[in-house]
């Protein structure tokens, strides 16, 4: 009972935040709850099923681009674009996931980091239709949803809300499941799980895709709600940042992916206005994690303090 | 009616190395089989091969008549080839419970708790449910590698030197338990202690450089002039 107390007190949380922060902010804390919804889906596979994936920028990139060439070349609304979009980033996972998963821990992130840098040369590759590097805005017309437009701040912080909250909640039944149990086996100790009669491939395939789809509806989300898709949310950044959120937070914390994105959102904002450098700020964060905190933030916490933390 | 588990010539060999060469074996419905003979006889590859461990070079296995030689090892554990392991295999930083519901729910999420926590009391662990495993005394982890055995509710249940590093008096219970399990559930042991094997077997096959040297029952065994010079060292 208490964990989903506490869930549902950060999405009231949420809900009050957007009367009481000025404009600016509350867009920049829709941007944090979609990229936390990438984190959540990257915190699946790598947090709970001990996936370590250096390619999800592919799927994050498959959910914005099923979900943005559509709208673009079709004019279809942003409804339909997201549920393509979702299925797009579990597709690409899942069909990563059936080669990928012949190989394990540092053969396992090689691959899918190729497998991403493929991705982005395909979109670079057919820049005509993709728009490349420079990418393309979404027309005004694709970015309502059931008649409100979701270029105007409230309509899209609700939306990104929507989606966190769901996304949110679906994780935390999920791993509290007897299939979250089975990825944490996966994890834990693979060869004994084999032995306890799961197959290793099918759990680890499946984790991925939810993975996927998580990061579909991500990518299909940003795409639609800040109006742009471009090469630039394929690139190793894009698969490096959900797992520097998902190590801040906490690894295989339910609520660690959001806490991490939005630290590192608010770190990267203070750092960027002071100097140029920011990104030494964020590596010295990183540093600090690593020497003080290896399991994150929440992950420490929960370790030493709050053990039904989930 | 074809014997539970049978295995016709089969052979894995690592190099010149024949772990196992050749061996013709009959597991019966029902008994507690020991499999026993001197280091690197080639014991735990055997079982290995038999659960899906490692797979065959040569020969077959067959249960119920069934050809599984090539089946994947999570699919013999769904047809009922159980497997603890010799070097205690569990999820150390999980709870008590949660090992051996992954035991239970491998085979249905039904009466989840429930059956968990009558496997715990199965072999005496009931009230460390909420304990990591990590943090239970060497006995009782393998005591609880023991009740995922069980919790797979298994045809045969495949004892990879159970009674390693237990005191005297947690082999005694242990001993108890596994007599218990007999006839429903068929057993086939590794085992170095002879005590437990001689208190506990029904019948003995005894393994030498990968082959089987001699079958029977513990009496015929002890009485098997092969088995002494080999083995027992009389």
């Amino acid at each position: 009972m208490r964990p989903w107390l506490l869930h549902l007190a950060l999405i009231a949380g949420l809900v009050l935040a957007q009367f009481l922060l000025p404009p600016y902010h509350a867009t920049n804390l829709a941007r944090i709850m979609v990229l936390a919804v990438f984190a959540m889906g990257y915190n699946l596979a790598f947090g709970y099923t001990g996936l370590l994936s250096l390619g999800h920028a592919l799927f994050f990139a498959a959910g914005m681009y099923a979900a943005a060439l559509p709208a673009q070349l079709w004019g279809l609304s942003a409804g339909p674009a997201l549920v393509i979009g979702v299925l797009g980033g579990g597709t690409m996972a899942a069909v990563v996931g059936i080669l990928a998963l012949r190989t394990a821990g540092v053969s396992f992130m090689i691959v899918t980091l190729m497998f991403a840098q493929a991705g982005y040369l395909t979109i670079l590759y057919f820049g005509a239709t993709t728009g490349g590097d420079e990418g393309f805005t979404l027309p005004a017309a694709a970015r309502t949803v059931l008649g409100f437009d979701l270029s105007t701040d409230r309509p899209r912080f609700l939306a990104a809300l929507t989606l966190f909250a769901t996304g949110l909640l679906a994780s935390l039944a999920l791993v509290r499941s007897p299939f979250g149990r089975t990825m944490v086996a996966m994890r834990e100790n693979e060869e004994r799980s084999r032995m306890l009669g799961y197959d290793p491939f099918a759990v680890k395939l499946t984790a991925l895709f939810l993975s996927g789809l998580y990061a579909g509806a991500a990518g299909a989300a940003y795409a639609l709600l800040f109006g742009y898709a471009g090469a630039s949310f394929a690139t190793i950044q894009y698969s490096i940042l959900p797992m520097l959120y998902v190590l801040l937070g906490g690894a295989g914390t339910t609520l660690g992916p959001f806490l991490g994105a939005f630290l590192m959102f608010v770190l990267i904002e203070v750092a960027s206005g002071v100097t140029s450098a920011y990104l030494f700020f964020v590596g010295l964060a990183l540093v600090v994690l690593v020497l003080f905190a290896p399991k994150g933030i929440l992950g420490s916490v929960r370790e030493r303090w709050v053990k039904w933390l989930p | 009616m074809a014997p539970l588990i049978e295995t016709r010539d089969l052979s894995l060999h690592f190099g010149g190395l024949k772990a196992v060469d050749g061996i013709d074996f009959v597991l019966n419905t029902g008994e507690i089989h020991a499999l026993i003979g001197p280091n690197g006889a080639g014991k735990t590859t055997f079982v290995g091969l038999l659960s899906g461990r490692r797979v065959a070079q040569s020969g077959s296995i067959l249960m119920d008549g069934e050809d599984i030689t090539r089946l994947a090892a999570h699919v013999r554990v769904r047809k009922g080839i159980a497997y603890t392991f010799q070097i205690t295999s569990i999820f150390p930083r999980l709870t008590v419970f949660d090992n051996v519901a992954l035991a239970v729910q491998s085979h249905g999420t039904r009466a989840l708790s429930a059956k968990t926590r009558a496997a715990l009391a199965r072999v005496g662990l009931e009230g460390l449910e909420t304990q990591e495993a990590q943090t239970l005394s060497y006995g009782h982890q393998r005591l609880l590698e023991l009740a995922m055995g069980l919790a797979l509710n298994p045809r045969v249940l495949i004892l990879d030197e159970p009674t390693q590093g237990l005191a005297a008096s947690e082999i005694d219970s242990f001993v108890q338990l596994v007599k218990g399990l007999a006839p429903a559930t068929t057993v086939l042991l590794i085992e170095h202690d002879m005590e437990v094997v001689m208190d506990l077997a029904t019948r003995i096959t005894v393994l030498n450089f990968g082959q089987v040297l001699a079958t029977g029952t513990p009496a015929e065994i002890r009485a098997n002039p092969l088995v002494q010079e080999a083995y027992l060292g009389a």
